[in-house]
């Protein structure tokens, strides 16, 4: 645009080309509207609290049991008829010719009779940049969901489903075109494990940059992130060690949990108390059967629950930690990024040094716009992994392009690149979560997780309301995720808002309109007001009761609180100055 | 029964429990709808108790149904302990180091391991440190595609177009129509129904195998198997029976066992594991005697071709194409996408039932970030490449005759165990040679990393051919019964080297393996 002859006008349109780019830019990521719509937040203090968690009536729940009931009852009916005069559907449930059937009749029966129902809502097919917006491949099912057609249409939503929580799912900026400048430099794929000749100096630089980052000696990394939980668990336990996990831990944990041969053990999700019952418990009591003292004992839990929107209670871990001597090891998957006035996962956000935890592991998949997992600790620890675990052995070394997107996200979010950039990034995933989340919670919706966390789950119980409340986004044209059983516990499905700093506040405030509008017709406003979004006082200031309504919750009490259902006007009005104020 | 409004009210319960009783009803009557219910079950009761009886049967059992724990949860009976004979014992213990430290052998490792500079994996590439230019023999880039410039063009505007990570699950929105297109070239490749693309390469066998074999479940696998197999049949807490290495005849012993074992219980799931060319050892599998018995015995077969997908056959299909085996024959093929088709993540192609079951059921698929796309595009357009230049696979089946001719059985003093299709070459030292030195699996090894370090130092990269971590903790003589290969040296043919380089590339490694065993340190006489 500089050579351009200087015109008159103080205005001047873009060029319909120019108006297009821009247009894609802000569909990746929204421009943000405000200087106001940023904030920065971190834990202070030492004890960290559980949130609060609310409850809707007692009617609802039990109707929330007998849904499911008469779901499992018509489901049982429909196969009694099925299996006699259907035989042709059910053949691969049962034994044919020989061979036993693949799937079990009764695993089989809640995919069949539950979600085949609902999968419509699932695996939406997408195109393009999972930014701000995300544009949808629309399908139809002439045979009630068992299979899809593709309509050959698209539709752009506005995108609450990915982890792209500092919005580096970017067609173009900084990231796409350093990652093309790798692709032309280093081609497409290393062809090789990294332990054999799959390494270079853009893996060393990533393991130096994300070191750095977390604050840790040294990194290795790996091109997924599954894996990387997969591989180091039996790199680091085995025979003879004890590893203790949160019950809610995410399935790589697990998987590589049951590899490394270790005893595993879970606690309560972030019940310290528990955690410290079950320490004294298996350390007075030493190995099974032998008692001989652990060799080692390993406590692993997630910086961020995807599922459930809490953190872990840090602090917390890290005075057990200092009583009981066990190695630490936290899956910052979807904290790293997310978390923390600098973006630097649950230690900045608690304030904590890294170095109090043995091991912080995380994936590049979420606030990074790339692929792959890392693991920090110390130097000796990090060399003795990059040849004790099977991933760099034997897995496939990460990409040209994925390392650039990791390297220049984390530059921009330090700083060195387009200074500001990251830190508005930032600040505005901090604003948009917290905005979200005070919201919801004034609307009358009853949200999980902790005030700070930029996965919003909005609860739903009913099953008939999953996807109902999926297709009621989908109208408005909004895309979000929707889960049930049996990835959360049978009464409490759910919505999972992920918030993003790509969004701006007028999405948020487009997203809440449609929340209230659902909200009203799937009668989803249950909140009791414990939980926080009170009403303001009559001198117009927050409401700050919230101490005494949490001490009278811990008491056993019911605090006398007057449900939320606030008016979505008033919500817009109040919302940016509010959030900046403990979300009561 | 007589109509009573407070059932309670003549009888003799002590009056707490009939407050107790009172604030419930009253609660209960609090409920909306509460009175429809009452109302029901009254009139209910009164035209037919039996009804009644056995519909609150159903409700208990229904309660039941929902709330039984998958699992039995035994309680472990613990050694009586006060307080402070816990805080005394818990004062006591000390736990040892995370790591322990590294051995020398591993020291070396982590300092040896080549760190590639200044450009793409090609037939020469270039190493940190020497920051000499050297002939590449190392990497899975057998047909030079890492670097090609239309692929790359190609990568680059799949990149502008949809970024590089797809920031979510398949699940979760993360399945782009560039991962649907893929899944459908490579099915259409192999001639099957159906296929499902994993992230990562490494990852898919072993989530897959737990997917479909549970407790109970019966997999007979060859001795052989690489490391990931091996975990998968680890997660699947199915039983496991071994066969020998390539040995058909074992491999029937041991499934007329199984079937005569099976005989008289319920039927469970069968599968045979096996690999196309195997990781470790090279070798070739013979599937027309396999799908054979398979079909035989009734078993179900994981093929993984992970090593031979994109390398065997006229146009890169891969060991059914290469033995002429009807593809759906084989249960489910595994391959890789991330060695020879120089993308990223690996697939499964089956029948569409055993696809869409890995959906919901494979853990790495399912709860892992989908393949980025632009790794995606290129699968699709390496696969597209092997299927209209069927000249590329014979550029490579004549470099590895032309490698293979400089190695086996010209060299002395090592042997190829690959199969003659297969473009990585392992070559292990010769029994005889092993005999006379009396060399340990360690010291194999160390013979193995000389060679390496030798034929670098005459300017070609090879690797040693890893073995596999063992499990920590696991005494030492229950890790010598785990299978282990051989320690060998790995050569990887590819197709951006000329014939004449080929053979010249070749030379250097048998020279190397030479000098390092004439040396001083390997001589016969050495130590004595
Ligand atoms: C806590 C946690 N760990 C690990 C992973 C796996 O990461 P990736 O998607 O890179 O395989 C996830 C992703 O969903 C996760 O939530």
């Amino acid at each position: 645009m500089e050579d351009a002859p200087k015109s008159l006008t103080l205005f001047q349109p873009p060029s319909p080309a120019e108006a297009k780019r821009i247009a894609k830019q802000h569909a990746a990521f929204g421009p943000l509207g405000s200087k106001q719509h940023l904030y920065s937040s971190r834990f202070e203090g030492t004890d960290f609290p559980e949130p609060v968690e609310d409850e809707p009536p007692y009617y609802y729940l039990i109707t929330t049991y007998i849904s499911y009931l008469i779901l499992i009852i018509f489901g049982h009916v429909r196969d009694f008829f099925g299996k006699r005069f259907r035989q042709d559907h059910y053949r691969h449930l049962q034994e044919q010719d020989g061979y036993a059937p693949l799937n079990n009749d009764f695993d089989n029966f809640y995919i069949r009779r539950l979600q085949l129902r609902i999968n419509d809502c699932f695996r939406r097919p997408v195109t393009g940049v999972p930014g701000r917006f995300i544009t949808l491949l629309d399908r139809t099912s002439d045979d009630f969901n068992l299979s899809f057609k593709m309509t050959g249409t698209t539709t752009e939503t506005l995108n609450m489903s990915s982890y792209n929580y500092l919005g580096f799912a970017q067609a173009d900026g900084e990231c796409a075109d350093a990652a093309e400048q790798s692709i032309k430099k280093y081609g497409i794929s290393f062809c090789s494990p990294r332990a054999d000749a799959g390494n270079s100096e853009l893996h060393v630089e990533v393991e130096r940059l994300v070191a750095e980052f977390v604050g840790k000696e040294a990194a290795t990394i790996h091109s997924m992130g599954f894996v990387t939980n997969a591989a180091v668990f039996p790199a680091l336990v085995g025979k003879g060690c004890l590893l203790i996990s949160d019950q809610l831990n995410h399935s790589s944990i697990r998987f590589g949990a049951r590899l490394s041969g270790a005893v595993i053990d879970m606690f309560k999700h972030n019940d310290m108390v528990d955690l410290e019952r079950l320490l004294r418990e298996r350390i007075s009591q030493g190995q099974p059967r032998t008692h001989r003292p652990w060799r080692k004992i390993l406590v692993a839990v997630e910086g961020l629950y995807s599922m459930e929107g809490t953190m872990c209670n840090l602090p917390g871990l890290v005075a057990l930690k200092k009583r009981y001597k066990f190695a630490l090891y936290v899956d910052e998957a979807h904290s790293i990024g997310a978390c923390g006035p600098r973006g630097r996962g649950v230690c900045d956000y608690f304030g904590i040094d890294p170095n109090e935890i043995d091991i912080l592991m995380g994936t590049f998949t979420k606030s990074f716009g790339a692929n792959g997992g890392y693991i920090c600790g110390s130097k000796a620890m990090v060399d003795k992994i990059r040849v004790t675990n099977a991933g760099t052995i034997f897995g496939e070394s990460p990409t040209p392009a994925v390392l650039t997107q990791i390297a220049t996200s984390l530059r921009i979010i330090a700083g060195e690149i387009a200074p500001g950039q990251g830190e508005e990034r930032l600040q505005r995933l901090a604003f948009n979560s917290r905005y979200l989340r005070l919201g919801l919670k004034r609307l009358g919706f009853i949200v999980y997780g902790h005030d700070d966390s930029p996965i919003i789950p909005l609860l739903l119980y009913h099953p008939a309301k999953i996807p109902a409340f999926s297709h009621e986004m989908l109208k408005r044209k909004i895309a979000v995720v929707v889960v049930g059983y049996p990835a959360t516990p049978l009464i409490s499905s759910r919505a999972r808002l992920c918030v993003s700093a790509a969004h701006t506040k007028d999405d948020l405030d487009r997203l809440l309109a449609a929340c209230d509008q659902a909200g009203d017709v799937l009668q989803l406003k249950f909140s009791s007001g414990i939980a926080g979004g009170q009403e303001p006082m009559h001198d117009g200031l927050v409401n700050e009761d919230q101490e005494e309504i949490r001490s009278c919750l811990e008491m056993g009490g019911k605090p006398a609180v007057k449900a939320p259902r606030w008016r979505l006007h008033e919500i817009l009005k109040r919302g940016v100055q509010d959030v900046k104020k403990p979300l009561y | 029964m007589t109509s009573t409004t407070t059932p309670f009210a003549n009888t003799e319960l002590p009056t707490t429990f009939l407050a107790l009783l009172d604030t419930a009803i009253t609660s209960f009557h609090r409920i909306p709808g509460s009175a429809i219910v009452t109302r029901y079950i009254r009139s209910s009761y009164q035209n037919d108790p039996i009804r009644s009886l056995v519909e609150l049967f159903l409700v208990i059992f229904a309660v039941r149904y929902l709330l039984a724990p998958t699992y039995s949860t035994k309680k472990v009976k613990n050694v009586p302990l006060t307080e402070d004979e816990i805080d005394e014992l818990v004062e006591d213990w000390t736990p040892e180091p995370l790591a322990s430290e590294e051995t020398e052998w591993e020291r070396l490792e982590n300092e040896k391991r080549p760190v590639l500079v200044g450009g793409p994996v090609g037939a020469r590439v270039k190493l940190a440190g020497s920051g000499r230019m050297v002939v590449n023999l190392a990497s899975y880039n057998h047909y030079n595609f890492a670097s090609n410039p239309d692929l790359t063009q190609k990568a680059i505007t799949t990149v502008k177009t949809y970024g590089v990570g797809p920031c979510s699950p398949p699940g979760f929105y993360g399945t782009q129509d560039v991962h649907m297109k893929s899944e459908a070239d490579i099915a259409a490749h192999l001639g099957v129904a159906a296929c499902i693309i994993y992230a990562q390469s490494f990852s898919t066998i072993s989530s897959l195998i737990p997917a479909f074999s549970k407790r109970g479940d019966i997999i007979v696998a060859d001795k052989a198997v690489n490391f990931p197999i091996r975990k998968g049949l680890q997660i699947s807490r199915s039983t496991v029976r071994w066969y020998e290495h390539n040995d058909m005849e074992d491999l029937e012993r041991v499934l007329l066992r199984v079937v005569k074992e099976g005989q008289g219980k319920p039927l469970t799931r069968r599968f045979i594991v096996t690999e196309g060319l195997f990781e470790m050892t090279g070798e070739m599998t013979d599937l027309v005697r396999l799908v054979e018995l398979k079909q035989k015995y009734k078993f179900r077969m994981i093929l993984d071709e992970t090593w031979s997908y994109g390398v065997l056959g006229r146009t890169g299909r891969g060991l059914t194409e290469h033995q002429n085996v009807d593809p759906t024959q084989v249960d489910m093929i595994v391959g890789g996408l991330a060695g020879a088709l120089a993308a990223g993540g690996g697939f499964c192609a089956g029948t569409h039932e055993i696809v869409e079951h890995q959906r919901l059921s494979a853990a790495a698929f399912t709860f892992s970030a989908a393949l980025p796309a632009l790794l995606a595009t290129t699968a699709s357009e390496t696969v597209s490449l092997l299927q209209t230049q069927p000249s590329l696979i014979q550029t490579l089946r004549e470099n590895i005759r032309a490698m293979r001719a400089q190695l086996d059985p010209r060299s002395e003093w090592v042997r190829c165990t690959s199969s003659p299709e297969n473009p990585v070459m392992i070559l292990v030292l010769k029994d005889q040679h092993v005999t006379d030195r009396n060399l340990s699996r360690q010291e194999q090894e160390a013979v193995m990393q000389d060679c390496v370090d030798e034929a670098l130092a005459q300017g070609v990269l090879v690797t040693r051919l890893k073995s596999m971590p063992a499990a920590l903790g696991v005494n030492a003589r229950d890790a010598q019964k785990e299978w282990q290969p051989r320690p060998g040296l790995k050569v990887c043919v590819t197709t951006g080297l000329s014939k004449r380089e080929v053979e010249a590339a070749g030379r250097v490694v048998r020279h190397a393996i030479t000098n390092v065993m004439k040396g001083k340190k390997w001589q016969v006489q050495r130590g004595q």
